[in-house]
């Protein structure tokens, strides 16, 4: 099973795509934390993505199937660090999503992420089955529903939402009756009244304000408001790096975190926007390109976990920006300034890249 | 070992395809977004985000201070903050937030909601004042609150300061801001919370001492703190405007007529310079520096006695005995009598069936024979009366007119009352019938319809004093203004012919007014000084009426008119006291004016020094000002 190591194993195309990405964005975190208390930020972002794309690099040359072989292990672990985070975490602006290493802090859900897509994967890759069946949703209901409840009562509402394209996209491809799907969206639409009542009172006014964007003037909408400002501002060509008024004077909040894609529109106009969502689309086909042609279903339903998770969060992030989804607290995959959401990110590439080096074998 | 995931059943390729033809649809459905975004509407978005950033805000300009003829403040500014909304930023106020605001401003909400619908109309750019003069816990509830509240923001203003409090206040007058309707004229250039001058100096000279204001176009964060500066419109200071008042001489007046309801008016009858000018009850314009308070304005208009009204210039009454001085010039120049025409007086005299009563008749007594001379000493009503009759209402009205009475005097003070000398044209206009020939004998000692004002009777005294020349009484001097570009109103003396030997007749009466036994005004007199006058006592009801009815609010009208040196008056004082019951009230307040006058002329030492040197010693006991200020502030006194 084993050969000589090639260059070619490593997916230089798929690596170069996430580096640009992630280039982009530390050029923007730059940008627009500088004159901020945050300047210098972007040091600590290059530092995690030197770390994060030799981690890919170390993953792409594992047998992925090593690795799904101790998923009970990791997401044991995982789920109890979720839940010991909630006990005794570090808490940050009333969350406690936190896990301090020493200096480090590190967000476990995002990690999390990750082996949920390895347990979906492993799920399925032994199961070859047409469709599969209200005991395969209820088991996988529950590997998935424990740590994406746990997430949510950080709170971090937005993290255990991606939580559901995994699993929603691992469902899919496996195969599933419309009658399952029918009664599945109905018990959606039944629980939703339910969800709400679970819902924190800024969650709910962020849901009320996608649903009537004007009839709040300030928080939620004032959000959408000044990031919709601040991407129509920036016009065909852009105002230019570190000139966008409405990132540095403050409009638009966490503009180096969750809304860097609008302190990016702004300064890079729309010919930035287009370039980065085809970077974003390019990486997404290439994701979809390497399940295509994987050793095995293994192999395939990691790659389509890891592009359905990418493709919700980009989607979501970027969407949420302009307005036409609702705000949630998601991170732009790879731009965002975030070590742990880089590293998962990364890591999940790093796989990729080790499934489609198998591509020949067998 | 078993093998695990080892299947090669992977799933069918279709879905896989499906799924990148829907990632491909949304990513086309984002770029759509992001085009109308950045494309579509990208002028909309852009004018919106320098909205966001940029913020006009106003730099209020100094007004020009009030000072008197030496240079004393009688007006200043004090450094103020005023709480600004900047609607720009704001967008549609929420009714929350609007209660919100007024809570933390500690404003009416009604009256809030009030100005933000009465300016909603004006341009978006334009800063809505919320309030004046902010306290230490307005501006600590801004400083805290700017991430809530971004729209709101704090100027520094120059608000008007008033060092002397009532002193002069009615001739001062005061500022407030510009009303609504001259907002609303074509043309205007008023915005809302633009101080004007409103009464007096201030509402006169509001084109000397008004600024013009600037602006500074600033950069601001989401907090609306400032981050920068675009560019800077200085804001020009109003210039300063130095008056004819002596704040010595109106100091000593306003100690004069103290809690009486009156007023006194200075000149120099030479030049027609205001040295002084009083009204009481006063009130004090600081606090119209500020929004007034409802209450206390309703307080102010409601008050009988009337502390708004500048009574030097708008009190119109009965001029009583004073008068007769018209009337003496008016027989002696048309040749009617001459000085040593006799007149028999028995207290009462009876013309056209109708007995008339002498002032000296509730007292049993009677002047006997008397000429005009010792009829203006005494106050003769019976000579007068019979003058009356002798030269006719016709004759009356042209001397009363000529000496100065029954029109404005047209001193630079808004509001000025022209008073009223009755004629047979002006009964048959108003009451639809013929003169009644009994109605000359009461103008003749002054009663009937006459009315005049205080600065109306100085202004005809003194002239009569200066020999029949008269100068327009005014407050600003001709010089400063022509050097401000106003064009001040001719300065050439009005002359009214009399001959010599009528104004040495007149003039000897007034003298022996004060100065000779029996003279009424002889309270005036004063060693050193050699002061004329006439007094007056003035019915403001028929005598029977007054009699039955006690109440003070029909008490008569003293006044006092004296100046001096009487050979060549250098200064004319008028003083009424309403409500004064006799002209004895009002005699020491015009002496004593005139008394500082000459103090001061002659020695340093003057009330208003010795107050001046006392600030002084305060000063200096209460050390820690930095050296610059004092000296500033000793270089205003």
């Amino acid at each position: 099973m084993t050969r000589g190591f090639r260059i070619t194993d490593i997916d230089w195309f798929l690596l170069g795509l996430a580096l640009a990405i992630a280039a982009i964005g530390v050029v923007e975190i730059y940008s627009t934390t500088l004159h901020s208390p945050l300047a210098g930020q972007y040091k600590k972002q290059i530092y995690w993505l030197i770390i994060s794309s030799l981690l890919a690099l170390i993953a792409s040359r594992i047998d992925y199937h090593m690795i799904l072989e101790q998923t009970p292990w990791l997401y044991g672990i995982s789920v109890l660090l979720l839940a010991g985070l909630l006990v005794a975490g570090h808490t940050i602006a009333g969350t406690r999503r936190w896990l301090q290493l020493g200096s480090m802090t590190f967000q476990v859900s995002e990690i999390a992420k990750l082996i949920i897509i390895l347990v979906v994967a492993a799920y399925f890759a032994d199961r070859r089955i047409r469709a599969v069946t209200w005991g395969d949703l209820v088991k996988l209901g529950i590997f998935v529903g424990i740590p994406a409840a746990l997430v949510a009562l950080e709170p971090d509402l937005g993290t255990a939402l991606t939580f559901i394209p995994i699993i929603a996209s691992g469902v899919l491809f496996a195969g599933i009756r419309w009658q399952h799907v029918a009664v599945l969206c109905l018990a959606g639409i039944l629980a939703l009244p339910v969800g709400w009542h679970f819902l924190r009172p800024y969650q709910r006014e962020r849901l009320m304000t996608f649903v009537h964007p004007t009839q709040n003037t300030q928080s939620s909408s004032y959000q959408v408001t000044q990031t919709k400002i601040a991407i129509g501002s920036g016009g065909f060509w852009g105002k230019g790096m570190g000139n966008g008024t409405q990132s540095r004077l403050g409009f638009i909040p966490v503009s180096h975190a969750d809304s860097i894609f609008a302190a990016f529109a702004e300064e890079q106009g729309f010919v930035g926007s287009l370039l980065v969502l085809l970077l974003y689309f390019a990486l997404l086909l290439r994701l979809l390109d390497g399940a295509q042609m994987a050793p095995d279903r293994a192999g395939a339903f990691l790659l389509i976990g890891l592009a359905a998770v990418l493709f919700f969060q980009v989607v979501l992030n970027t969407g949420m920006m302009i307005g036409v989804l609702p705000i949630t607290g998601v991170p732009l995959p790879l731009m965002s300034q975030g070590g742990s959401s880089l590293l998962f990110t990364f890591l999940g590439l790093g796989l990729a890249m080790s499934v489609r080096a198998r591509r020949y074998v067998n | 070992m078993e093998v695990r995931f080892a299947s090669d059943e992977r799933p069918p390729a279709w879905k896989i395809a499906f799924l990148q033809y829907v990632i491909a649809a949304t990513f086309f459905g984002l770029l759509v977004g992001y085009w109308r975004l950045q494309i579509g509407e990208h002028r909309q978005y852009a004018d919106l985000a320098e909205r966001n950033r940029i913020r006009n805000l106003p730099v209020i300009a100094p007004r020009g201070r009030i000072l008197d003829r030496e240079g004393r403040v009688l007006a200043d500014n004090f450094p103020a903050f005023s709480v600004l909304l900047m609607r720009e930023s704001a967008g549609i106020l929420s009714p929350d937030r609007i209660a919100g605001i007024a809570r933390g401003l500690q404003l009416d909400p009604v009256e809030l909601r009030a100005t933000l619908e009465r300016t909603a109309s004006l341009p978006r750019f334009q800063p809505v004042l919320l309030k004046q003069s902010a306290s230490l816990e307005d501006i600590s509830f801004l400083e805290s609150h700017r991430v809530e509240y971004p729209e709101l923001d704090l100027i520094q203003v120059q608000q008007r300061l008033y060092p002397k409090l009532q002193v002069g206040a009615a001739m001062l007058g005061y500022v407030g801001e510009v009303p609504e309707e001259m907002i609303a004229k074509l043309g205007s250039s008023y915005k809302p919370g633009d101080v004007i001058g409103k009464f007096g100096i201030e509402a006169e000279y509001n084109q000397v001492l008004a600024g013009r204001d600037g602006m500074r176009r600033v950069v601001v964060n989401s907090r609306g703190q400032e981050v920068g500066v675009l560019s800077t419109i200085n804001a020009q200071a109003g210039n300063d405007l130095r008056l004819t008042i002596d704040l010595d001489l109106q100091m000593a007046a306003e100690a004069g007529l103290g809690d009486h309801a009156g007023a006194v008016v200075a000149l120099d009858p030479r030049t027609g310079e205001v040295l002084a000018m009083v009204s009481h009850p006063s009130f004090d314009p600081n606090d119209f520096a500020k929004r007034i308070d409802p209450k206390e304005w309703e307080q102010l208009t409601n008050d009988p006695m009337k502390p708004l009204m500048n009574k030097a210039i708008q009190a119109q009454l009965a001029p009583g005995s004073v008068f007769k001085i018209v009337m003496a010039s008016a027989v002696l120049e048309t040749g009617t009598i001459t000085p040593d025409f006799i007149v028999n007086c028995a207290g009462a005299v009876t013309i056209y069936g109708h007995l008339y009563h002498d002032w000296v008749f509730e007292k049993h007594r009677a002047h006997g024979a008397v000429n005009v001379h010792s009829a203006i000493r005494e106050s003769c009503d019976v000579f007068f009366y019979t003058m009356g009759k002798m030269l006719g209402i016709d004759k009356i009205d042209y001397f009363a007119k000529g000496l100065g009475l029954g029109a404005k005097t047209g001193i630079d003070l808004p509001g000025e009352a022209s008073g009223l000398i009755p004629s047979p044209e002006w009964v048959e206009r108003s009451f639809k019938h013929k003169w009644y020939a009994g109605e000359t004998i009461s103008v003749a000692i002054g009663q009937g319809a006459v009315l005049a004002t205080p600065l109306q009777l100085a202004n005809t005294i003194g002239g009569v004093a200066m020999g029949g020349v008269f100068y327009r009484p005014h407050l600003a001097f001709q010089d400063q203004l022509r050097a401000l570009g106003v064009d001040p109103p001719d300065s050439s003396p009005h002359d009214f012919p009399l001959s010599e030997n009528t104004i040495a007749a007149v003039k000897s009466g007034m003298w022996a007014v004060v100065n000779e036994g029996g003279g009424t005004g002889g309270a005036a007199r004063c060693p050193g000084i050699d002061i004329s006058g006439k007094t007056g006592t003035a019915q403001v009801v028929s005598q029977t009426l007054q009699q039955s009815a006690k109440s003070s609010e029909f008490k008569n009208t003293a006044w006092f008119v004296g100046y001096a040196p009487s050979e060549k008056p250098e200064i004319v004082v008028s003083a009424l006291v309403m409500r004064g019951e006799h002209s004895t009230v009002a005699v020491p307040i015009v002496r004593d004016v005139i008394k500082a006058y000459f103090d001061k002329k002659l020695g340093p030492k003057t009330p208003a020094n010795q107050m001046e040197s006392q600030v002084r010693v305060l000063s200096q006991l209460t050390a820690p000002t930095p050296p610059g200020q004092t000296k500033s502030a000793l270089a205003q006194h």
